[in-house]
């Protein structure tokens, strides 16, 4: 019974305590076993919090029992379960089933320094996640990004620098401004706790610093999910980093900031700022609706595999900040849906090029001519990851897509416009998808090709696993409906 | 068996088959093939006997899972697509000994490819006719589109995966940018996309949106041809014959027309569409397309091509006479599928036979090959009857039914459209035979050539004889679609 009480503090304090004994971990795939087990522990607890918020509503944790507002309190609500769920398994999936490649692409005596920096990812992930007061969402922020950098910077080609570098400015210039918008805030309303603030914030007289602060917090946060046209330094990270990062990042990397940056938008602000909503959307739509054309428009274009990925994370980035900025129960339900559902798109898509790269010198598009036909697994998953991707309904995409274009028909002719705009990127996306596949299955193979084998078992069983997932969700999506159905709801209030 | 299992059954069994062809292909051809026709036999056998019980008046139906409310996977067995998928896994048979003909006459590469992917499209086929709602439909046509892609890519040159991107692009264009709107229009004026008979929207939208959401839903469903997006038809005549004729005759075509229909008489209703101005257009829209695609085909001198656009007039004669809207008309678009499926059939399979035994495939170079090919020229002279609607063929049957709906309708602008396309087909059908019969070749040697390999020519006589017999045997369609009018009065 105590056990279950400590969940949501577990949930953090696993990964984060044994980050530092897995640098001690110098035998041969030991760090790696200890990172496994570790991140499969803190699956497993993220699935039995799921449990408890739908069983009981959500759960409220005092840490140190120093009671909110004046402690620090762990908040797990519908939505952050969904997140948990996300983050955990993505890292659990990539760390159990990408061995070879991270082998492949790492000295072994740098692994453990590497498995430890994942560790710290993911317990700063988790815990931005769980935190349920401003400041705290700033260390964990800190903490994940920090390590997010080594990961990246582990990339076995040297540009990797540079675009860490890139990242790391950017990262730092988000994250500052969110600290700025935070330190406004807690100047005028004396408190940290996200709920206290919602409530002190309806004494404050003077509304202009509220103002500037929720410019700063949305522009922060908007630069570390990734919002277009804050966006450019996503896509050399995700090209250079190791593949098992890169897979574990697009998976749920920009969510967790999209996810704060919504609690923020309607859990503080909506009740808040009169016309907070109609400026949100406002300002969010175009860019959004930009987004997805440019960034679907970007990846037509380009032949770097992974590269050609990242830009469509961009672009998917989009579709769930479009259906965020509805701001109705059935938009914000579609985006938040979409963040569950792209994981699972792009993770079985990053995983299918993990096992490429596995074989293949190159993952430029030229050089994998054919290659479905000595890797006929690998491609096949690639396919099924893509059909996710464009939409194709069977596939968990399509349920998200579905409902975004549902919301976003009742807003009347806009609703229109934007049902055009999907539509037309969902065609690019089948177009740049289907470059790929028709010059891995009718291509020929380039001239001084070496042998091509299929991808090593055990990574292919995991990335067949996700691949199903997309199948099994697309399918029978109610658990994930379920979550953002109780997350949209509680994100507008109509929840307690 | 229960009836719903049935169903699933005719979905698998054509995918396990494709499975099976996958895995011995590399081995052994004569084993490959012996799948094959195994999966065809096998499928045939569990479509034709669920055909006693839709006689009955029973309807099975399975749903296989919920997405979201109103939104489910289902499948639901009806006469219209009961007739279609009777059709198509009957053909798939013929087809298959042609294909054992031309494939290996022909000397083709990826011969297991090609096996695997024709399974897999007509797995697809049988989803898209026992389709329970508009997703599940919408589900197989993609399908469809997706597994016959490589099919007409099959030869690999530039040229060819030109032709085929034209093909799919112009396919999932139109589906994904127009059907995929009007399926999520329905869905969020009525709550569901089931089909019911009567129709569901009668009542939910009004006015000029009808005729609008008619657009949509039919220039979305690319494979029905209708101008202007006809374009990926001729297009995609650079696949190898076989799938021509099984895919282009029957299944793809046939599929859009089928949907097409299936969409006027459960999802609009036919009551309901007779009522609204807005959606006249659609029969103009078909008149057009008969007449402009029938003046195309005159100036074709590629056989193929020319067989391409007089589908396409064919193809809008079934929309045509659907959208007429009296019972008799219905009646005679959906004997229109059967019927225009064994003539055109029988004119690709003869194509390929000539070009099998010749490489010879523009009309001009036809000179006196009815001496040389008198099997496959007499098939072909039965099929371009049957085209232009002559006794005793498929085509007068079903052509019969139409000007009597026309009739029933009052309108003379489709009797006198159906004049005039019948001088318009016999316009560019008779000279083919003309040359083929009766003038004398004189660049050819004497034995250069004789008859397509056997399996080819029996398969071209099946499709022939079935395409005489139509006319004395179609009792039983006119019974089966008898009962979707009873449903539409």
């Amino acid at each position: 019974m105590s056990i279950y009480q400590h969940l949501p503090a577990l949930q953090v304090v696993v990964p984060m305590l044994i980050a530092p004994l897995v640098v001690l971990m110098r035998g041969r795939g030991l760090a790696w076993a200890m990172a496994t087990a570790t991140s499969m522990m803190a699956f497993i607890i993220a699935v039995s919090l799921t449990n408890i918020v739908l069983e009981t509503g959500a759960v409220s944790y005092a840490m140190g029992s120093w009671q909110a507002p004046y402690g620090i309190e762990l908040r797990v609500t519908a939505f952050s379960a969904l997140l948990l769920l996300i983050v955990t398994a993505a890292s659990t999936i990539t760390l159990l089933f990408g061995k070879q490649s991270i082998d492949s692409q790492l000295e072994e005596h740098r692994q453990p320094m590497f498995y430890a920096a994942w560790l710290l990812v993911l317990a700063g992930l988790v815990g931005i996640v769980v935190a349920g007061d401003a400041f705290n969402i700033f260390v964990f922020m800190e903490v994940s990004s920090l390590a997010s950098y080594i990961l990246i910077a582990a990339g076995p080609n040297r540009k990797a620098m540079p675009s860490v570098f890139k990242y790391l400015i950017m990262g730092t210039i988000g994250a500052t401004f969110y600290l700025i918008g935070v330190g406004l805030i807690y100047m005028m309303t004396g408190t940290l706790n996200l709920a206290d603030m919602e409530v002190r914030l309806q004494e404050v007289q003077d509304i202009k610093p509220i103002i500037v602060a929720a410019g700063f917090i949305t522009v922060g946060l908007a630069l570390k999910a990734a919002v277009f046209p804050l966006h450019v330094w996503l896509p050399n990270s995700y090209t250079y980093a190791p593949h098992m990062v890169t897979a574990f990042f697009a998976a749920c990397a920009t969510k967790v900031s999209l996810f704060v940056l919504l609690r923020f938008e309607f859990l503080v602000f909506h009740q808040n700022l009169v016309e907070h909503v109609g400026h949100f959307s406002t300002f969010l739509i175009p860019l959004a609706v930009i987004g997805i054309l440019l960034a679907s428009g970007v990846a037509l274009f380009e032949s770097h595999l992974k590269r050609l990925l990242a830009y469509s994370s961009i672009a998917q980035v989009g579709y769930i900040l479009l259906g965020a900025s509805m701001a109705t129960a059935s938009g914000l339900t579609a985006g938040i849906i979409h963040m569950f559902n792209h994981a699972l798109a792009k993770g079985a898509l990053f995983f299918a090029i993990a096992c490429l790269a596995t074989q293949v010198s190159s993952l430029r598009l030229e050089n994998l001519g054919g290659v479905a036909r000595k890797m006929p697994w690998t491609m096949a998953a690639f396919v099924i990851g893509g059909l996710s991707l464009v939409g194709i309904p069977g596939t968990a995409g399509f349920i998200s897509k579905w409902l975004l274009i549902s919301a976003v028909l009742e807003k009347g002719t806009l609703g229109i416009f934007l049902v055009v705009a999907v539509l037309v990127s969902s065609l690019m996306a089948a177009v740049y998808f289907w470059r790929i596949v028709e010059v891995a299955y009718f291509g020929d193979a380039p001239k001084q090709s070496a042998e091509l084998h299929e991808a090593p078992k055990w990574m292919l069983l995991g990335t067949w696993f996700v691949a199903l997932a997309n199948i099994y969700y697309g399918l029978n999506p109610s658990l994930p409906l379920l979550l953002s159905n109780q997350a949209a709801a509680s994100l507008l209030g109509q929840l307690p | 068996m229960t009836s719903g299992m049935q169903i699933i059954a005719a979905l698998l069994v054509p995918l396990i088959g494709a499975i099976g062809i996958a895995l011995v292909g590399r081995k052994s051809p004569n084993l490959r093939e012996a799948v094959t026709f195994i999966t065809a036999i096998a499928l045939l056998v569990i479509v034709w006997t669920m055909l006693p019980g839709l006689f009955a008046g029973e309807r099975p139906e399975i749903t296989l899972t919920e997405l979201l409310p109103g939104l489910s996977i289902k499948f639901q067995v009806e006469p219209l697509g009961m007739m279609f998928a009777a059709l198509a896994s009957l053909l798939w048979i013929v087809n298959s000994i042609y294909s054992l003909g031309y494939m290996r006459g022909n000397k083709e590469q990826h011969q297991t490819r090609f096996y695997v992917l024709f399974a897999v499209a007509l797995s697809a086929v049988m989803g898209i006719a026992f389709a329970g709602n508009l997703l599940t439909l919408f589900i197989f046509y993609e399908i469809l589109t997706l597994s016959t892609y490589p099919l007409v890519a099959h030869k690999g040159d530039g040229k060819t995966v030109a032709s085929a991107r034209v093909y799919m692009g112009i396919l999932l264009a139109t589906s994904i940018g127009l059907f995929l709107p009007a399926i999520i229009w329905t869905y969020m004026a009525t709550g569901t996309l089931d089909f019911v008979p009567g129709g569901i929207l009668e009542g939910h939208v009004a006015g000029p949106a009808v005729g609008l959401l008619l657009v949509l839903f039919v220039f979305g469903v690319g494979k029905a041809a209708l101008m202007p997006v006809h374009r990926w038809l001729p297009a995609a005549m650079v696949a190898p014959t076989p799938v021509s004729a099984l895919l282009h005759a029957v299944a793809v075509v046939k599929a859009g027309v089928f949907t097409i229909t299936k969409i006027i008489i459960y999802i609009f209703g036919v009551d309901f569409l007779a009522v609204e101005p807005s959606t006249d257009w659609l029969l103009y829209a078909a008149i057009f397309t008969v007449i402009a695609a029938s003046i195309v085909a005159l100036r074709q001198t590629n056989l193929k091509r020319l067989l391409a656009y007089s589908t396409i007039a064919q193809l809008s004669y079934i929309i045509m006479a659907a959208a007429l809207l009296t019972p008799m008309a219905e009646i005679g678009a959906s004997l229109h599928i059967v019927a225009h499926a064994f003539g055109k059939i029988t004119l690709f399979f003869a194509a390929g036979c000539i070009y099998v035994a010749s490489k010879k495939t523009e009309i001009a170079q036809l000179a006196g090959i009815g001496r040389r090919m008198p099997w496959t020229m007499a098939a072909f002279t039965i099929g371009a009857l049957s085209m232009i609607g002559v006794p005793p063929t498929a085509g007068f049957v079903s052509k019969w039914y139409i000007l009597g709906g026309a009739f029933q309708a009052d309108s003379y602008i489709v009797i006198a459209t159906l004049v005039l396309s019948t001088v318009l087909n016999a316009a560019y059908f008779l000279p083919i035979l003309y040359i083929a019969w009766f003038r004398n070749d004189e660049t050819t040697p004497a034995n250069n050539h004789g008859e397509a390999p056997k399996a080819m020519v029996i398969a071209v006589t099946i499709t022939a004889a079935l395409t005489l017999l139509f006319m004395a045997f179609n009792q039983p369609v006119l019974d089966l679609e008898s009962q979707l009018v009873g449903i539409t009065r």
